[in-house]
């Protein structure tokens, strides 16, 4: 009868195991995505690190500017963000578990693949080399500002899906706290959406400007929205990163998270601290005058109270299961530790890493002496000793546990996953310090050839590019490594005996008691609102009380 | 919410040092006048070519003995071309643009700023070192931006 033929077109019905299974799917494709764009922008940085020790010269085709700027995309806009959404939705569907469609994640991933897409192609054919800053009156080509913002909303669709879970948890739990990770997800994504309104308001004055609807663009207010964003940006990608060192990285030690509250408080600090300190970006701008600037060092001090707290958490979670173990004191519990694991080891290296990024971002933030390192090689090693370091390590480590886990595939070659995380480690290193050297001596950043024509304080800038681009191509190498683990666990497709049945870490038993308004997220997104509209109110009604000029767009490339 | 002993020992110190740092540059800040150029003053960039004092870019020494150097940036190069600064003398220099963003950098002194077109960035500083000086652009402005450097030569 026609049942036996229509029967192959039912649905089925949607199980639990169903489920999993299309999640898995929505995140291993985030990752992959990610793990893409890690390896093509390790390209283009190998590249940039070679010109500028003057071992090679990009051609004029292909300039150095355009390698830049699809690095810098790249590596700060599409490698964090694609292994951010998907982290933050692996972290609330693993921790609230229920039998759930998966529509709305994969609406939020094509709609960011298609962003990026977009984006790329834009800058890689030349019409966009203005650096991932793009800094008017620099004009791209609108496809670059349409695939950005298009790649930007796709993220909202993913955090959407992220908040609507967690809103299903708390209708149908009442009473009870959010699962740990699924609320240090939400809490990003609330921290992100509050971020992304600042680049959404500067897209609404570039797009109909590229476009030529309008005649002249306010390059001040444009930065200033740029940075609204851009610095929060950066506490998207440490946020993600302190997921990973909370809930994931005890289960490699057999350890718990230190304490529920004193977690929840950090990422409640980091959601209402991150976005009104934009300014310290800008402190070299005319036009914003230096009582605000100092309003921003401040609060930018306070932003660092929750890595503080981040960092006493780590140690307490390490030494208490050392002890668990019969380890007691320092170097004894350090040695204990796994550092034969790459999921431990990736962390471990990179808050190593994050202790020069946090000495050096205290510098950077402190007002006047910004003045020694604005703009020179001193900044570019601070982000590769932040975001190239502790957030970056700490996803390729957790990608070596999360891709078997949603996979359900063996890891390829986990000993060169091992020595890939200590490879970067050197690497890095090497890169950040040489880097950090050559800003002190005065080498300025963004430039594809420092020796001004043989001038005599540019030579003293030259070793320092010679030892950054090994420490370059160390890192390169490492990333290969990575690519071949990460290919190789896909293909070779070796199943797992026993699929990985991923848990977050628990928490201590004799942790106290948590506080129920730490969970009342949108209490704190509204405090960080007012404190936004504080923080920028000021500086923005100052400089539109000025006479100022809106200023013509240029190709300068 | 309770915290562990250690953990307040901890933050109580990790605030301290935030409040020293803070207290330092505060302090520089109100006594010796160390702060971040952030002069608040528009200028039409159009026109900067007939608005005094950037339709002559230059040296100018004022009447109390000091000086003031005014700059046009420009893709991709600075106006004046080779400043030449009389052994230690205290320059302010008056920067903008005209077409897009730039830095003024001159390396290994503390002078450092952005150039933004539609504002007028100003920087100070004392040459007590007789040589050249590189000064260059440090913000990207085009495909030529690394040879945008130019000298300031004190003797």
């Amino acid at each position: 009868m026609s049942t036996t033929n229509l029967g192959m077109f039912e649905p089925r019905p949607l199980t639990r195991e169903l489920a999993v299974a299309n999640e898995n799917i929505l995140v291993s494709a985030h990752i992959y995505t990610a793990t893409a764009a890690l390896v093509l922008g390790a390209l283009f940085g190998l590249l940039q690190g070679f010109a500028r020790a003057n071992w090679i010269v990009m051609p004029a085709w292909f300039d150095y500017y355009r390698v830049l700027t699809t690095h810098g995309v790249l590596m700060a806009l599409v490698f964090t963000t694609f292994f951010i959404t998907g982290l933050l939705t692996f972290s609330t569907y693993r921790s609230i578990p229920r039998v759930r469609h998966v529509a709305l994640g994969w609406t939020g991933y094509i709609v960011m693949l298609v962003g990026t897409l977009v984006t790329a192609l834009t800058i890689l054919s030349g019409n966009a080399t203005v650096l991932y800053t793009f800094y008017a009156p620099l004009k791209a080509h609108p496809a670059f500002y349409i695939g950005a913002t298009v790649l930007v909303a796709g993220t909202w669709f993913v955090a959407a899906d992220v908040l609507m879970n967690v809103a299903w948890f708390l209708k149908n739990n009442p009473g009870k706290r959010i699962p740990l990770p699924a609320f240090a997800a939400a809490a990003t994504f609330v921290m992100w959406i509050i971020a992304t309104i600042g680049v959404t308001l500067e897209m609404c004055l570039l797009i109909p400007w590229s476009l030529g609807w309008t005649s002249g663009i306010d390059v001040e207010l444009t930065r200033m929205l740029f940075w609204y964003f851009g610095h929060p940006l950066v506490y998207f990608w440490i946020m993600a990163a302190y997921l990973i060192w909370y809930n994931v990285i005890p289960t490699t030690y057999k350890g718990k998270v230190f304490s529920d509250a004193l977690t929840r408080l950090s990422f409640i600090l980091l959601l209402v601290l991150s976005t009104p300190v934009g300014l310290h970006h800008q402190f070299l701008d005319p036009g914003i005058s230096a009582g605000w600037k100092w309003m921003h060092t401040v609060l930018t001090y306070g932003v660092v109270i929750p890595s503080f707290m981040t960092a006493f958490a780590i140690f307490a979670s390490f030494e208490i299961a050392a002890r668990r173990a019969g380890k007691r004191g320092f170097v004894a519990t350090i040695r204990w530790l796994p550092w034969g694991d790459p999921v431990f080891s990736g962390s471990a290296l990179g808050m190593l890493l994050f202790l020069f990024g946090g000495f050096g971002g205290i510098v950077n933030t402190s007002y006047s002496m910004d003045v020694l390192v604005h703009n020179t090689m001193w900044i570019v090693g601070h982000f590769h000793v932040t975001v190239g370091g502790p957030v970056a390590l700490s996803f390729i480590g957790a990608a070596y546990r999360l891709v078997p886990a949603i996979t359900g595939r063996k890891l390829f070659a986990p000993k060169l996953a091992l020595a890939q995380t200590y490879t970067y480690f050197v690497g890095m290193l090497l890169m950040s310090t040489s880097m950090h050297v050559a800003g002190l001596l005065g080498s300025p950043r963004r430039t594809s050839d420092v020796t001004y024509f043989g001038a005599a304080g540019a030579q003293s800038w030259h070793f320092e590019m010679v030892t950054a681009a090994v420490g370059g191509t160390i890192l390169f190498i490492s990333i290969l490594m990575f690519a071949v683990v990460a290919v190789g666990t896909r293909f070779r497709d070796v199943r797992a005996e026993e699929r990985d049945e991923f848990a977050f870490a628990g928490t201590d038993e004799e942790a106290m008691h948590t506080p129920a308004i730490l969970d009342k997220l949108g209490r704190w997104a509204c405090l960080a609102l007012v404190l936004a509209v504080v923080a920028y109110a000021g500086p923005i009604h100052d400089q539109l009380s000025q006479p100022h000029y809106l200023v013509p767009g240029m190709r300068t490339w | 919410m309770h915290l562990h002993r250690l953990e307040r020992i901890w933050l109580t110190f990790g605030v301290a040092i935030l409040a020293i740092f803070l207290a330092t540059v505060t302090t520089a800040a109100l006594v010796d006048g160390f702060v971040p150029p952030s002069h608040v003053q528009s200028i039409d960039p159009a026109k900067v070519s007939v608005t005094p004092p950037f339709d002559k870019p230059g040296l100018h020494k004022l009447a109390n003995g000091s000086y003031e150097a005014y700059y046009v940036a420009h893709i991709f190069a600075f106006d004046p071309h080779h400043l030449v600064v009389p052994l230690g003398a205290h320059v302010t220099f008056y920067v903008t643009s005209l077409d897009v963003v730039h830095g003024f950098s001159i390396p290994e002194t503390g002078v450092n700023t952005m150039v933004t077109p539609g504002w007028v960035s100003t920087v100070s500083h004392t040459f007590r070192t007789r040589g050249t000086y590189l000064l260059v652009c440090n913000e990207y402005c085009g495909i030529e931006h690394q040879t945008m450097a130019d000298t300031i030569e004190v003797r």
